[in-house]
């Protein structure tokens, strides 16, 4: 029988009631006497060169205070980025300066080179236009092989190329693994184009910066995804504010997909202007510039080829990835091509040898960095097509060749070459659960069904691994994180029961506040409603590293256990002298204390209340009060995993993709909520299938951004999306968090693109076409339907 | 975005010549434009209001004539600030040659767009820039040849284009040189 609270619980989403009655706290919603508004002067060409930038004009308009430009910055840090990656050669990573407003360049269209800050927004707009800005063009450089040649114009003077790293993984093992290639009884070749995407949640970038001059401290309210991150980051090495003088409030965020992971200069800008100014500065994102200044996604070019002995054996598999970079290094961009994309190469199979090549290339375009997913879907995607590619070259069953190299499940903890360690997995599991669920064996009769009303349905499946609960600090650090990875929280237990729980998490969507409290009531045995779960503010909650990498739930959640274990533990001391008893005896149960054997017991608020109100409390040997810390730093990273198939029919006329069912069999691990888990994924398919059929950043042979709105850059809407099956019975709880989650937040956007278009190549199979073995997303109609009419 | 195209124009090589490096002549033809000034040697400053798709604006700009080949061929430049609607500029390299009608004007069109204009309008610059080179050479025409006597006035040239597609302006340039 389903429980109605606590840990397997379908709870429904607390925070909902808030967001689907209109009463969320955005980030926009916040209005502080006084403020003033902000509005960006961005670059209108790619590349070039800034002459001039003349403000006089714009000073003088009615209500402007001050239009900003790079010279106001001059005594300011740059937007640093937290992560170097140190190439194959031993050196690190070319970083380029990255200034708040552009300074002598600009490098991307939208690239800010001035702010006005006015009394209104329209002030600031109308003052906007009088800036007066000398921009002489440079050549763009956009092609990512045409930016490594010697010849190529540089996006950055002070680099010795638009080279940002050359990385090998693992260096040690690439004379192995060509070795083995030479060896192999087949080879198969793919080469593709993972498409640029831009995150476009719901809610656009806000920033509000307020200074109070009587104390000096700073304020900046955000649509951060973590706030302590941005503090740590804008207050130490931009501003120069000591975290103790710098307040970062994440309120309610209405999505971030990893858009709102990054420091951006906004944000620092706001802060600045409030203190130079003496008032509140606000900025609010139009959807226009979220387009062209929020991190974007993806953009990787790649070939990558499989070894297979004459056994249909992996022997060894190489990739060689060029990885856009845009026109700065946005916070994690250097890592996710690398550390999150090379480490995730042997998927679930027991591949021996694995050579991982990747160039970083600066481009003038919008900086990319994490995405929903953040590299994993990008070794998922080359990975998945090339096993299908490799099966269809060997004519045997893509499922087949995937259960013979499948890493079995007692072979777990596997070590794979490509550094890290599976804890558990079943990925035999997975796939027989996903034949199940997606009626496999019917698919026959269904495609003739197809055939005879003339379309072509073809079947397509994908099995993935990721990386999830990022992970060890001492091993990030290695790796050349500038940050630990964490998480803390404080449970404060108040006199009359109800419980605070302060996570350093943030939540923006994935339902922390009702899931986290499911953990605590299920510990204590206490009603979720007796919980409240606060997030979002550095200025009442501990330090945390943010909500990404499908983490929050392994590692914050971690530390919420961890911290209600020593409530407990204390709870059963003052229970232990309340009931006379030894602390041993003391056994807690449905929120009682009771000795174990007999009937005495006290109750949850008789133990809270004694120590608020310690008249019969052992003083001598224990503090009044209820409320612990505790920080998790996970042993290793999580490792979900799952099978996904995708039904499409194709149209044969017009080359329209129709997807007519798709199914996931994910391993999570252990569920703490299964509706919310069931929401994650359906809401990461849906981003996967807009990957796979629709999405797609485009910029012109000048740079410009054509997909620049949503009349051009084509959202996955409900009629493009079937109805899920969505299953995560299969379970193999993680082995080293106290929970046993993995964490299911991205594992829908990493595992449909590939299961999509191998469905597509299917189906042209099928259809007699097996000379079409890759068409690069997304799959529209006029790219399926050229590839038919080649 | 390229295109090229050619015309048969009712009038000597000679008097088109001219024509084209007549700032009142580029305010006639330049579809919505509301003032042309300056010469060729210095260049011409021009005011032109347009809507591409969503974006409608006012343009400042400057126009060149560069590439001169004295009665033959030129490239007129132009570029345009819309404010906060983004920039356009483009090129058109002009070859005059005799033929039976008169003069035969071959022109190659080279267009392009940044900012808002790009972001918004991208799926029908292609269309829009061929629009803006054929009204553009029709209109020329137009003013030098005077009215089309048997054949009416182009209807499409007015909607949106304003100090476009008044009748008594046509045929102006020709009573002025002839």
């Amino acid at each position: 029988m389903p429980k109605d609270g606590g840990i397997g619980a379908s709870t429904k989403r607390r925070e909902d009631v808030r967001f689907l009655t209109g009463k969320g706290r955005y980030t926009d919603d916040i209005n502080i006497r006084g403020q003033a508004y902000a509005w960006f002067v961005r670059s209108e060409v790619a590349h070039g060169t800034l002459n001039k930038v003349d403000v006089s004009a714009a000073e003088a308009m009615p209500g402007v205070l001050k239009v900003f430009t790079a010279a106001d910055f001059a005594g300011v840090g740059g937007i640093p980025c937290g992560w170097q990656v140190t190439d194959r050669f031993g050196k690190p990573m070319q970083e380029p300066k990255h200034p708040v407003l552009a300074d002598g360049k600009v490098r991307h269209v939208g690239d800010p080179i001035a702010v006005v800050v006015a009394e209104t927004l329209d002030q600031a707009r109308d003052a906007a236009e009088a800036v007066e800005i000398d921009i002489t063009e440079l050549t763009p450089v956009l092609d990512m092989k045409a930016a490594l040649q010697p010849d190529s114009p540089k996006v950055h003077e002070e680099l010795t190329s638009n080279l940002c790293y050359d990385w090998g993984f693992v260096e040690e093992n690439k004379a192995a693994v060509d070795e083995a290639f030479a060896k192999a009884a087949h080879v198969t070749t793919l080469e593709l184009i993972n498409n640029r995407l831009v995150a476009n949640p719901m809610e656009p970038r806000v920033a509000v910066g307020d200074y109070e001059s009587h104390s000096g401290n700073s304020t900046l309210y955000t649509t951060s995804q973590n706030p302590h991150v941005i503090r740590l980051l804008m207050g130490a090495f931009v501003l120069g504010i000591p975290e103790s003088k710098l307040r970062v409030v994440a309120p309610d965020v209405g999505g971030g997909f990893g858009s709102k992971i990054y420091h951006y200069a906004e944000e620092a800008f706001v802060t600045f202007a409030a203190k130079t100014l003496g008032v509140p500065v606000k900025w609010t994102s139009t959807r226009s510039e979220a387009f062209i200044s929020d991190a974007q996604g993806r953009d990787h070019v790649t070939k990558i080829q499989l070894a297979l002995d004459g056994d249909n054996n992996f022997t060894a598999l190489r990739t060689e990835t060029y990885a856009n970079m845009g026109a700065y290094l946005s916070t994690f961009a250097p890592s996710i091509p690398t550390w999150l994309h090379g480490t995730l190469m042997a998927g679930n199979y027991r591949t021996p040898l694995i050579y991982v090549n990747v160039k970083a290339v600066f481009t003038n375009t919008v900086p990319v960095d994490a995405y929903r997913g953040a590299g994993r879907p990008e070794a998922t995607f080359q990975l998945e097509r090339l096993v299908d590619k490799a099966a269809r070259e060997l004519g045997v069953d893509p499922v087949a060749l995937r259960r013979q190299n499948f890493i079995t499940p007692d072979q777990f903890p596997y070590q794979t070459p490509v550094a890290v360690v599976y804890d558990t997995g079943n990925y035999h599991a997975t796939m027989d659960k996903l034949l199940e669920i997606s009626d496999h064996a019917g698919f026959e009769a269904r495609a003739a069904e197809s055939k005879a009303r003339g379309k072509l349905r073809g079947f397509g499946i994908a099995h993935y691994i990721e990386a999830c609960g990022i992970a060890p600090s001492n091993l990030v650090g290695q790796l050349g994180a500038r940050a630990g990875l964490y998480e803390s929280a404080t449970v404060r237990v108040n006199a009359t029961g109800s419980i605070s729980v302060f996570t350093g998490s943030h939540s923006h969507g994935q339902g922390h506040e009702t899931s986290f409290a499911q953990v605590v009531a299920e510990m204590i045995g206490v009603d979720a409603s007796q919980i409240e779960i606060v997030h979002g503010d550095t200025s009442n909650t501990p330090m945390g590293m943010g909500t990404y990498g499908s983490r929050s739930l392994a590692v914050g959640g971690s530390a919420i256990v961890k911290a209600t274990n020593k409530i407990i533990n204390k709870a059963k001391k003052i229970a232990a002298h309340l009931l006379e008893a030894s602390e041993a005896d003391i056994e807690l149960k449905d929120g009682k204390f009771s000795v174990a054997g007999t009937d005495k017991s006290v109750d949850w608020t008789g133990v809270t209340l004694a120590a608020y109100v310690p008249h019969n409390y052992p003083l001598e040997s224990m503090e009044p009060g209820l409320e612990e810390t505790a920080f998790y730093d996970p042993s290793n990273f999580t490792y979900p995993s799952g099978a996904y198939g995708c039904e499409v029919e194709v149209d044969p006329e017009t080359g329209k993709v129709q997807i007519l069912a798709f199914s996931a069999a994910d391993d999570f691990g252990n569920i703490v909520n299964p509706m919310i888990v069931e929401g994650q994924v359906q809401g990461g398919l849906a981003q996967g299938i807009g990957q796979a059929l629709l999405e797609n950043c485009v910029y012109d042979e000048n740079g410009q951004l054509l997909s620049g709105s949503f009349m051009d850059y084509a959202m996955p809407r409900a009629d493009d999306l079937p109805m899920f099956k969505v299953d995560h019975s299969c379970c193999t709880p993680c082995t080293h968090n106290p929970l046993g989650v993995k964490g299911c937040g991205e594992a829908g956007a990493i595992g449909s693109p590939p299961a999509v278009v191998n469905a597509v190549i299917d189906a042209l199979h099928r259809a007699g076409r097996t000379d079409i073995t890759h068409i690069d997303m997304p799959l529209t109609p006029s790219r399926v339907w050229a590839a038919m009419n080649a | 975005m390229q295109l090229s195209d050619q015309r048969e124009i009712r009038a000597a090589p000679a008097t088109v010549w001219a024509a084209i490096l007549d700032p009142a002549m580029l305010q006639a033809a330049i579809p919505g434009c509301e003032t042309v000034t300056g010469s060729p040697a210095e260049g011409f400053e021009a005011v032109v209001v347009q809507k591409v798709g969503p974006v409608k604006a006012r343009f400042t700009g400057v126009v060149t004539i560069s590439d001169v080949v004295e009665g033959q061929s030129l490239t007129i430049s132009g570029e345009g600030k819309g404010g906060p609607a983004g920039f356009a500029k483009g090129g058109a390299r002009v070859t005059l040659s005799p033929c039976d009608a008169g003069t035969l004007l071959s022109y190659e069109v080279e267009a392009s767009v940044g900012g808002k204009l790009a972001q918004l309008g991208s799926r029908i610059i292609d269309g829009f820039a061929k629009k803006m080179a054929d009204e553009f050479f029709e209109r020329f025409q137009q003013a030098v040849e005077g009215p089309a006597e048997e054949e009416p006035p182009t209807p499409e040239t007015s909607a949106d284009a304003p100090g476009s597609g008044e009748p008594e302006k046509k045929g102006w340039f020709r009573k002025l040189i002839s």
